[in-house]
C-alpha cells in the first residue's frame, strides 16, 4: 500500500506503508542512532512527532521484551528507508509491533535527503497520509493534530517505606529513568505534573525528579510554581524537559534549537573534569545561556560541538539537571553517574534530617 | 589540553615490507599520522625499509631513512637525528616490537627519546596473554579460560574443569599447525599429543573454545583526559575462529540489539580506560548468539588493519587523530576534518552500510592449504558501500577481482554439491560466500546453512533473499523495469547480464544511472564538504556535482599477489601531479587499506568497484577531460577498452598502443618490424598445437596465458612429458584465451621503466635481476645500476626500449623486460607503470609517476627538465629484495618460479653492491654476511650442485643435509620444485625463523654480491 509524506514546504515523498494504517500529523524530526530503534520510537518525548531514522536499515533484530520506554506513547509515526522483517526472540517483527502500538509508518523514503531538508528548514510540520493530499496543508494539519489524543499520565505510587523515595514528576517519563532509579536502590513514585505540592509532600519524598517529555517548555508555565516550591524543600534533579523547566522556574529562558539533538553520539563536556562523554539526546529546545545571568543556576556541562547548555546546578540548593539522557535506553552508559550523584544528595539529606 | 611544546622532533617507525597480516594499511595510517604531526608543527623523522610506500616520500617527513628496521640501524639514526620522541604505535607489530627493543636496549634512555602515545607498559599488558587475563579478571571482564600445558594429562585436567570443546594451540608452529578443536577427552588426547610433538618447545595452550560466537570489533579512541569514544563497531559475519582479517565484515553491526551493543561498547571503553590508552585501540569481543554472555578476545593497542577499515567505513581518520592525541591534544579540541565545524570527540553516525570482503591469494596459489582459520591468509581486502546490506555486499563482490564468473553468477566454479558442499560450508575457504549461495541454490534452508557455518541467520537470510531475487530474474524477461528494479535491489550490471545470459551492453542500455551520496561521519546531521562518495541505486538525491576540469584516475583495487601497494603508490603520485598541474583529480578505487582511498588525498574519491559499469557511471557524471589507466596496474589497463567504448578519452598511451603490447601477435609483429629479438614462440589454443609449438621453439619452454596478472598459471616446462598439465592449468586460468609458448632463454634478466611523450624517451636506469629468467621479476632480487652488464649491452637495452616506446607512441610510463644472453631479447612489455616504479623513483630521485602524469596530459618530455644524453653513473647502489609470506601459507610451493609469490619488498641503498645487498637482505631474507664455519641446510638437489658447493666453499660455509646438525645455521636452501611450506625442510626453517632461500640463483647471487 502506498503512503504519502507531505511537508509544509510543499514537498511530497511517496513510499510504502508500514505499521498501522491511518493519517497523522506532527513535527518532522530525525534521529541518527544506529541501534535502539525500539527504545526510540517508544520514547514519550517523541509524542506528536514524526520520527525519521537516518540509519537506513531498521528492524534488523526484531522487537525485544522489556525495551519499551512507555506502554502506549511515543512517536506519532516512523519514516524509514528500509524495514527489515526479522522476528525478535519472541517472534515479533518491528512491523507487527508498530501495528500493535497503532504507529503508522512509511518505508522507501530517501531519508538522507529528508534529513538534510529537516536540517535546513527545521521546525518542519508534516503529514503522513494514506492517500494523496487533496486539500490545503494547514487545515489538514490542524485537524489531525487536534485529533491526536493527549497521553494519560497515570499515578503510580511506590511501596511505602522504601528509601530513598523519589517522586518523579511525569511529563512523559521514559521507562529507562524509572529503571535506573530502581537499579540505584530508589523507591519510585510517579505523579502527573498536575499534582499539587501538598499531594507530593504527603508522599514524604527524599528527592524529586523532573522527567523528560515532549513539547515546548515555555508553553508549560503553570508547572513552574510547583517546581520552585519543590526545589526549596527537596533535593531535585531534572532530565531533558525537566532540565528546561527547572531553568524556567529559576528565571531563565528557553529557545528552540535550529534543529534538534537526537541521537546517541552527542559529546558533552563536563566542566568540572574537562572530560567529554558521549550522551544520548532527544530535544528540540535549549536553555538560553545569557538568560542565566540573574538566576541562581550555573552551567556544569556544554555540548562540545555547538556549546549549548547540557547541565545546570543550583548555587545553593541540592538541585541539578542535565539536558541529555543519563538513563540512556537507548544510548551510551557514560552519563549514568548522574543517578549516583542524585542518590548521594538524598542520602546526605536523609542523614542530616535523621 | 594543549599540545606538548617540549618536543620538536618525532621519530616514526614504519612497518617494513608488506607481509600477510601487515600490509598497506600501515602506509595509510603512517602517512596520515606523519602529516598530522607536521600540521602541528613538529619535525618528523621516518624510518622504513619498504620503498613502495607513500610514507617514505619527501613530502611526508622532514627526514626519510630507507634503512633496515633493526635496533642497530635505528640506533644509528637516533644518534644522528636526536629526536625528542618516538611514536611507536603506527608501524604495526613491527614498529611496536622495535620500540620495545630500543627501550630494552637502553637506546631511548641514552638519547633521551620519550615515547609518545600509549605507554610500553600498557602495550606489554595488552600483548602478554597472562598479564591481559589478570587485568580482565580485575575489571570483571570475561575471558575464555586457558592454560599452558606441557603434557596431555595437564590438558585433560584443565578441560575437565573448563569444559569442552577446547582449542589446542601448539606453541611456535607454522600457522598454528598441529592444533585443533577437541570436543571430548579422546579427541583432546589425540590433538594435544600431536600438538606437543609438533611444538619445538613441547608446549600447547589449551583454551576453552568460543568458536561459533559472533565476533565483534570496536575501534576506540582515548585521550589523556580520559575522554573515550567508540569510532566504529564492526560485526564479522564469520564467527569466532576465523581470523577477522579473513572474515566478511559489516559496519555498523547489524544484529546487535541496543542493550547488547551498549554492553560490549561499555566493556571496550572500560578496557581502554584500564589500559590508559592514549590513541587508538582495537578491542575484539565474542558475543554469544543466543544469550547475554560475551568474552573479550584480545586488544590491539595501536592502529591496525581494522582501524584503517573503520576509518574508511566511517570517514573518521583514526590515525590522524591518534597522532594528535599522542602529542597531548584532547579529542574535544581536535577538529573533525570531515565536517570542519564539529570536533573529534563524537561517535560517527552512518547512514549507509559497508561490507568488507577479504582478498585471498588462492587464485595464484591453487595448491596451498585453502582452509581459513585463526591464521590470517588474505593479502588484501575490498569494501562495498551501499544504503542496504544487499547493495554493499554485491558491490564488494563486484570489487573482488578474483573469479569473474563467480563474481557475476554468485556461484563457485565449479559448483560443489553433496559432501563437497557440506565441506565447503563447514570448513571455510575463500569460496565460502559463494558456497553459501550454492547451498541456497540447492535448496538448503537458512537454518541448515546456519548450523554448518555459524553465520547469523539474519545475514544468511539476506544471502538467501539475494539468491531468490536472482533466481526470479532468470524467469522474467529482461525489461527496463526489471533491470532497474534489480539495480535498486543492489545487483550490478554484470550480475544481471549473467542472469539473463545477455551481453553487458544490453543490460547497460536499459539501466538507470546511480546517484552518489556523501560519507560525512554524521548521517547528514551537519553540513559537510567531504569529497568522499559512493553510489546507490536506491532512489536518492544525487549529492555529487561535477567538479569540472577533472581527470579520472583508475585505482588498482585489492592488494593481491602480483598487484601490490606499488600501484597505490603510483596512483597517489598521479593524483598529486594532476593537482600540481591545476586539474581536479578524481580517484575511483575499492581498497579500504590504502592511501589512495584517503579522501584527503584527491579532490574527490569515489569508493566504487572497478568495473566498466561503475567507472563509466562516474565518468558520465563528472565528464572528466579523460581517464588515466596506466597507474592502477592491470586492473586499470583492463578497463581501457570499456572506457574508450564509453567515450571517455584515455590520457597517456592510447588503446592502440596498449593493444600493440598486450596482444601477443601484434606485439610479436611489432618486434619483428623493429628487428628486436624475442624468444621464439607462438600462440596455442589447445594441447595439440601447444605440443607442436613447444617442439618447434625448443625446450625449456615458458607457458602462460595472455592477459593475466603476475605470472598467474605461468611455468617453465623442461620436457615434453610435463607440457600437458601446464597447458591445462593455463587454459583453466584464462578460458578461451590464447596460451603463449615461448622458448625459455637462459640469461641475465633486466628491466627498465621508461618515460615517453611519443616523440622522445627517457630511461632513468636499468635494473638487473639476480635470478635468471624463469623466476618472476617480482620475486627477484634486483640491483640498480646493473653490476654485470657491459656498456654495450646497456646501450642496446636503452636503444631497444626507446624504439618500442616510440613505436607504440607511449605517453607516460612503460616497462620493458629483457633477457641478455648471446644477444638482448625482449620478453615482456607492460604499457603502464610497473611495480618497480616506487623503487626506481626513490633510487633515482626522479618522481617517475608524477613525470609520467605530465606526459600523459600532453606535456612534452623536453618540458620536464630531465637531463639529456647519458645519465651520470649513480654514486649509490640500490638493491630491491622480495619478501615472502611463506609462514602464513601452509602448502604453498616455495621454489621460485615464473609465477609470482612475494607479497612485499625492501630496499638497501649503500655505496657498494655488497653493502646494499646486505641492507636489503635484513628485512627480507634475513640473511647476514656469512661467517666461516656456519652451516647451510641444503636439499638434495642443491647439495648435489657443484656451483653451490663451490660458492659455499669460498665463504667457508658447511653445506649439510641432515637437520640435526643445524647449529649456527646461516640459511636453509631448498630449491626443490616439489616442496611446499609444509615440507619438512621448509617447515623447519619457518618454525625456527631461519632464512629460507628457494632458488639456486638467489643463493649464488647473494653469496657473490656479499663478497
Amino acid at each position: 500500500m502506498e503512503k504519502y509524506l507531505y511537508l509544509e514546504d510543499g514537498t511530497c515523498w511517496r513510499g510504502t506503508a508500514c505499521g498501522a494504517p491511518g493519517a497523522v500529523a506532527g513535527e518532522l524530526v530525525f534521529n541518527t542512532s544506529m541501534v535502539g530503534y525500539q527504545e526510540a520510537l517508544t520514547d514519550p518525548s517523541y509524542t506528536g512527532q514524526l520520527l525519521t531514522f537516518t540509519f537506513p536499515i531498521i528492524g534488523t533484530y526484531g522487537v525485544l521484551p522489556d525495551r519499551n520506554q512507555s506502554t502506549a506513547s511515543g512517536c506519532q509515526a516512523v519514516i524509514l528507508h528500509t524495514l527489515e522483517a526479522t522476528p525478535g526472540p519472541t517472534g515479533v517483527t518491528l512491523d507487527a509491533f508498530l501495528q500493535a502500538r497503532n504507529v503508522p509508518g512509511i518505508v522507501g523514503v530517501d531519508t538522507r535527503a529528508l534529513t538534510q531538508r529537516i536540517r535546513a528548514h527545521s521546525p518542519l510540520k508534516a503529514l503522513l497520509l494514506d492517500a494523496p493530499l487533496t486539500a490545503a496543508f494547514a487545515p489538514v494539519y490542524a485537524r489531525l493534530t487536534a485529533a491526536a489524543k493527549e497521553p494519560v499520565r497515570p499515578l503510580r505510587l511506590a511501596q511505602p517505606g522504601g528509601h530513598p523515595h523519589v517522586v518523579v514528576v511525569d511529563f512523559g517519563a521514559k521507562a529507562g529513568i524509572i529503571a535506573q532509579l530502581e537499579a540505584h536502590g530508589c523507591a519510585v513514585s510517579v505523579v502527573p505534573p498536575t499534582t499539587s505540592l501538598a499531594q507530593i509532600t504527603a508522599l514524604r519524598p527524599d528527592g524529586i525528579l523532573l522527567s523528560n517529555g515532549p513539547g515546548d517548555p515555555a508553553a508549560m508555565p503553570t508547572v513552574l510554581p510547583l517546581i520552585r516550591a519543590l526545589q526549596q524543600r527537596y533535593p531535585l534533579v531534572g532530565i531533558c524537559l525537566g532540565h528546561q523547566l527547572l531553568a524556567l522556574a529559576n528565571g531563565a529562558r528557553t529557545a528552540p534549537l535550529q534543529f534538534g539533538h537526537r541521537g546517541l553520539n552527542h559529546p558533552v563536556t563536563l566542566l568540572a573534569s574537562g572530560q567529554t562523554i558521549m550522551t544520548s539526546q532527544n530535544h528540540g529546545y535549549t536553555v538560553v545561556p545569557a538568560s542565566l545571568a540573574q538566576t541562581p543556576l550555573v552551567v556544569t556541562a556544554v555540548e562540545a560541538n555547538d556549546h549549548t547548555i547540557e547541565g545546570l546546578a543550583h548555587k545553593t540548593r541540592p538541585v541539578f539537571s542535565v539536558q541529555y539522557h543519563p538513563e540512556a535506553a537507548p544510548g551510551p552508559a557514560e552519563a549514568r553517574p548522574f543517578f549516583d550523584q542524585f542518590v548521594q544528595l538524598m542520602e546526605v539529606r536523609v542523614t542530616r534530617h535523621a | 589540553m594543549p599540545k606538548d611544546q617540549s618536543i620538536h622532533k618525532i621519530m616514526v617507525i614504519g612497518s617494513g615490507p608488506i607481509v600477510i597480516g601487515q600490509a598497506a594499511e600501515f602506509d595509510y595510517s603512517g602517512s596520515q599520522a606523519c602529516l598530522s604531526l607536521r600540521e602541528e608543527g613538529y619535525q618528523v623523522v621516518l624510518v622504513n625499509s619498504n620503498p613502495a610506500t607513500i610514507m617514505t616520500d619527501p613530502e611526508i617527513a622532514d627526514a626519510v631513512y630507507l634503512e633496515p628496521l633493526t635496533v642497530p640501524s635505528l640506533t644509528r639514526i637516533i644518534a644522528t637525528e636526536h629526536p625528542d620522541a618516538l611514536l611507536p604505535t603506527l608501524g604495526g607489530q613491527t614498529g611496536l616490537n622495535l620500540a620495545k627493543a630500543l627501550d630494552a636496549a637502553g637506546v631511548l634512555a641514552q638519547y633521551h627519546v620519550r615515547l609518545l602515545g600509549t605507554s610500553l607498559a600498557t602495550i606489554e599488558q595488552a600483548e602478554d596473554r597472562e598479564a591481559f587475563r589478570q587485568l580482565m579478571h580485575q575489571l570483571h571482564q570475561p575471558v575464555p579460560a586457558s592454560r599452558t600445558v606441557h603434557t596431555v594429562e595437564a590438558a585433560l585436567a584443565f578441560a575437565a574443569t573448563a569444559g569442552y570443546p577446547v582449542i589446542v594451540r601448539p606453541a611456535y608452529t607454522l600457522g598454528g599447525f598441529g592444533g585443533g578443536i577437541a570436543a571430548d577427552a579422546a579427541a583432546l588426547t589425540t590433538i594435544c599429543d600431536r600438538g606437543l610433538r609438533q611444538s619445538p618447545i613441547t608446549e600447547c595452550l589449551i583454551e576453552k573454545s568460543i568458536a561459533g560466537m559472533k565476533e565483534i570489533e570496536f575501534e576506540v579512541m582515548r585521550d589523556a583526559t580520559g575522554t573515550a569514544i567508540a569510532v566504529c563497531c564492526m560485526e564479522n559475519l564469520d564467527p569466532v575462529g576465523l581470523h577477522t582479517g579473513d572474515s566478511m565484515v559489516v559496519a555498523p553491526a547489524l544484529t546487535l540489539d541496543e542493550v547488547t551493543y551498549q554492553r560490549l561498547r561499555t566493556a571496550s571503553l572500560a578496557i581502554v580506560a584500564a589500559l590508559d590508552i592514549r590513541g587508538g585501540c582495537n578491542v575484539q569481543l565474542a558475543q554469544a548468539p543466543d544469550s547475554d554472555a560475551y568474552a573479550v578476545i584480545e586488544v590491539n593497542p595501536r592502529v591496525s588493519r581494522s582501524s584503517a577499515l573503520a576509518s574508511k567505513a566511517t570517514g573518521y581518520p583514526i590515525a590522524k587523530i591518534a597522532a594528535k592525541i599522542a602529542v597531548g591534544l584532547s579529542l574535544a579540541e581536535i577538529q573533525n576534518p570531515v565536517t570542519a565545524t564539529t570536533f573529534a570527540a563524537f561517535e560517527p553516525a552512518l547512514d549507509y552500510v559497508v561490507v568488507k570482503l577479504p582478498r585471498l591469494p588462492f587464485d595464484k596459489f591453487p595448491t596451498a592449504e585453502r582452509t581459513l582459520g585463526t591464521q590470517m591468509k588474505a593479502t588484501g581486502e575490498v569494501m562495498g558501500i551501499g544504503t542496504t546490506f544487499e547493495e554493499a555486499l554485491l558491490k564488494a563482490i563486484a570489487s573482488l577481482a578474483s573469479d569473474p564468473q563467480a563474481q557475476a553468477t554468485l556461484l563457485p566454479t565449479p559448483e560443489p554439491t553433496g559432501a563437497a558442499l557440506m565441506q565447503a560450508l563447514r570448513q571455510p575457504t575463500e569460496q565460502r560466500l559463494f558456497a553459501i549461495f550454492a547451498a541456497v541454490h540447492q535448496g538448503w534452508t537458512v537454518a541448515q546453512v546456519a548450523a554448518e557455518t555459524h553465520i547469523p541467520a539474519f545475514f544468511l537470510g539476506k544471502l538467501a533473499g539475494i539468491w531468490a531475487r536472482l533466481a526470479a530474474l532468470k524467469q522474467t524477461p529482461m525489461t527496463a523495469a526489471a533491470v532497474q528494479a534489480a539495480q535498486r535491489f543492489g545487483f550490478t550490471q554484470a550480475m544481471l547480464a549473467a542472469a539473463w545470459a545477455q551481453p553487458l551492453a544490453a543490460v547497460a542500455a536499459l539501466a538507470l544511472p546511480p546517484s552518489y551520496q556523501m560519507v560525512d561521519t554524521c548521517a547528514g546531521e551537519f553540513a559537510s564538504a567531504t569529497p568522499y562518495f559512493y553510489s546507490t541505486h536506491y532512489p536518492s538525491a544525487n549529492e555529487s556535482q561535477p567538479l569540472g576540469h577533472s581527470v579520472l584516475v583508475i585505482g588498482s583495487g585489492p592488494i593481491r599477489i602480483g598487484q601490490g601497494v606499488e600501484f597505490d603508490y603510483t596512483t597517489v603520485h598521479c593524483v598529486q601531479a594532476l593537482q600540481a598541474m591545476g586539474y581536479h583529480a578524481i580517484i575511483i578505487n575499492n581498497n579500504p587499506e590504502t592511501v589512495s582511498t584517503d579522501f584527503s588525498v584527491s579532490d574527490r574519491l569515489y569508493f566504487e568497484p572497478l568495473t566498466p559499469e561503475h567507472v563509466l557511471a562516474v565518468a558520465a557524471l563528472e565528464r572528466p577531460l579523460g581517464a588515466i589507466v596506466q597507474f592502477g596496474g592491470q586492473t586499470a589497463i583492463n578497463l581501457t577498452e570499456a572506457l574508450v567504448a564509453g567515450g571517455v578519452p584515455i590520457l597517456g598511451t592510447d588503446l592502440a598502443g596498449i593493444r600493440q603490447t598486450e596482444d601477443r601477435a601484434a606485439f610479436a609483429a611489432l618486434l619483428k618490424s623493429l628487428a628486436i629479438a624475442q624468444p621464439a614462440g607462438a600462440t596455442a589454443t589447445d594441447r595439440d598445437s601447444a605440443t607442436q609449438i613447444a617442439k618447434a621453439v625448443g625446450y625449456p619452454v615458458m607457458v602462460r596465458p595472455s592477459f593475466v596478472l603476475g605470472g598467474r598459471a605461468m611455468a617453465v616446462v623442461q620436457a615434453p612429458a610435463d607440457l600437458a598439465a601446464y597447458v591445462q592449468t593455463a587454459i583453466d586460468a584464462a578460458p578461451h584465451q590464447p596460451i603463449l609458448i615461448d622458448h625459455a632463454v637462459r640469461g641475465l634478466e633486466c628491466e627498465v621503466d621508461l618515460l615517453s611523450d611519443g616523440q622522445q624517451v627517457f630511461i632513468p636506469g636499468i635494473m638487473e635481476h639476480v635470478e635468471g629468467a624463469g623466476v618472476h621479476s617480482g620475486d627477484s632480487l634486483a640491483v640498480m645500476p646493473p653490476q654485470h652488464l657491459t656498456a654495450a649491452q646497456q646501450a642496446t637495452i636503452r636503444a631497444i626500449a626507446t624504439k618500442i616506446g616510440l613505436a607504440v607512441q607511449a605517453k607516460g610510463m612503460m616497462n620493458v623486460q629483457f633477457v641478455v644472453a648471446e644477444q638482448v631479447y625482449v620478453i615482456d612489455v607492460n604499457p603502464r607503470a610497473s611495480r618497480t616504479v616506487p623503487f626506481m623513483s626513490k633510487v633515482t630521485g626522479y618522481p617517475l609517476a608524477k613525470l609520467a602524469t605530465r606526459l600523459a596530459l600532453g606535456e612534452p618530455l623536453a618540458a620536464l627538465g630531465l637531463p639529456t644524453g647519458d645519465l651520470p653513473v649513480p654514486t649509490q647502489v640500490a638493491v630491491k629484495a622480495p619478501v615472502f609470506s611463506f609462514a602464513k601459507l601452509p602448502g604453498l610451493p616455495t621454489a621460485l618460479a615464473p609465477e609470482m609469490k612475494s607479497t612485499g619488498e625492501t630496499i638497501g641503498i649503500a655505496p657498494t653492491y655488497a653493502a646494499a645487498m646486505q641492507k636489503a637482505l635484513v628485512d627480507s631474507y634475513h640473511l647476514t654476511v656469512p661467517q666461516a664455519g656456519q652451516t647451510v641446510l641444503l636439499d638434495a638437489t642443491a647439495a648435489a650442485a657443484p656451483a653451490v658447493q663451490q660458492a659455499l666453499g669460498t665463504w667457508g660455509l658447511r653445506g649439510v643435509t641432515a637437520r640435526a646438525q643445524a647449529k649456527d645455521c646461516w640459511a636453509v636452501v631448498n630449491t626443490a620444485t616439489t616442496q611446499t611450506t609444509s615440507s619438512p625442510l621448509n617447515d623447519y626453517a619457518l618454525t625456527h625463523g631461519l632464512p629460507l632461500v628457494t632458488a639456486t640463483d638467489t643463493l649464488l647471487g647473494v653469496l657473490a654480491a656479499l663478497q
